[in-house]
């Protein structure tokens, strides 16, 4: 039963795209904060993808799963605005935010969920042949 | 004639498979359509299809000790057969990732695909039918 490690292949990018969409979501809240306690404002996250080779030997070329290889942080200094009166106003008077782009973030959010509901449905059409095999012969 | 019988059957059982592992392959690409570096792959259905079924020199067909023995037939596809036969898809459009999934043609090769898949189901139930009414002599 070769399509049944289309569960494990489909499942894996669906889980590697909801870990994208749960980096995303954390980026756009903390994409007005300041700098936190060590002094330094959040920095955005990425994450990068990799291909895993998976199936019944776990290195068929075949059967490629993904897995989150890392998340890193965007290096970017962070929007700097000058506001003498905020609480977190450096000597200068200029207040450090975080480095997030709401709008990278927002087609980020956009494309993870589309690739989360094309693996979903593959897994769904999976579902259904292989129902349709264990009927063989009986219709 | 028992191998006449089941001669059909045999290399629809191939295609099936064959069905498979193709499913199992365009599901890989769309898994990972966002993965930088990843190449699309495929394979030339008709093609392998030949290689599996179509040479004379089976790879795995069972030695038989004793002449009333059945043979096995026609070769079995295992896990990973197919993988040196796996070409590279040509991107249509680059990307700056070098990721070469075209999410267009992968899906309509997903759905294409599964089609096929139960159109060779049909064809197995069809073969026993026919079959089964042979025997049966209705």
């Amino acid at each position: 039963m070769s399509m049944l490690s289309i569960f494990n292949v489909s499942g894996s990018a669906a889980s590697a795209q909801s870990q994208r969409l749960n980096v995303v979501a954390s980026n756009l809240a903390n994409a007005d904060t300041v700098a936190g306690p060590n002094g330094t404002a959040y920095k955005a996250r990425q994450v990068t993808f990799q291909t895993q080779l998976m199936g019944e030997t776990g290195n068929d070329p075949t059967a490629a799963g993904v897995r989150v290889s890392t998340i890193a942080e965007d290096q970017t200094p962070g929007r700097r605005v000058h506001d003498p009166k905020h609480p977190a106003a450096d000597a200068e008077g200029y207040v450090t935010y975080s480095n997030v782009n709401a709008i990278e973030e927002m087609v980020n959010m956009i494309s993870a969920s589309r690739s989360y509901q094309n693996n979903l449905e593959v897994m769904n059409t999976a579902k259904t042949l292989l129902l349709k095999t264990l009927q063989l012969g009986q219709g | 004639m028992l191998n006449r019988l089941t001669d059909t059957l045999d290399f629809q059982g191939q295609a099936l498979q064959l069905r498979a592992e193709r499913q199992r392959l365009v599901a890989s690409n769309i898994a990972n359509a966002d993965t930088p570096g990843y190449v699309a792959r495929d394979m030339d259905f008709a093609k392998t299809l030949r290689a599996i079924t179509g040479t004379p020199g089976r790879p795995t067909t069972i030695a038989l000790a004793h002449a009333a023995h059945i043979g096995s037939g026609a070769a079995g596809l295992s896990g990973g057969r197919v993988g040196s036969e796996l070409l590279y898809a040509t991107p249509a459009q680059t990307n700056l990732d070098r990721n070469t999934v075209d999410m267009d043609r992968e899906r309509a090769s997903f759905a294409d695909n599964a089609i096929k898949y139960e159109a060779t189901l049909r064809f197995i139930t069809g073969n026993v039918r026919t079959t089964l009414s042979a025997i049966t002599g209705q």
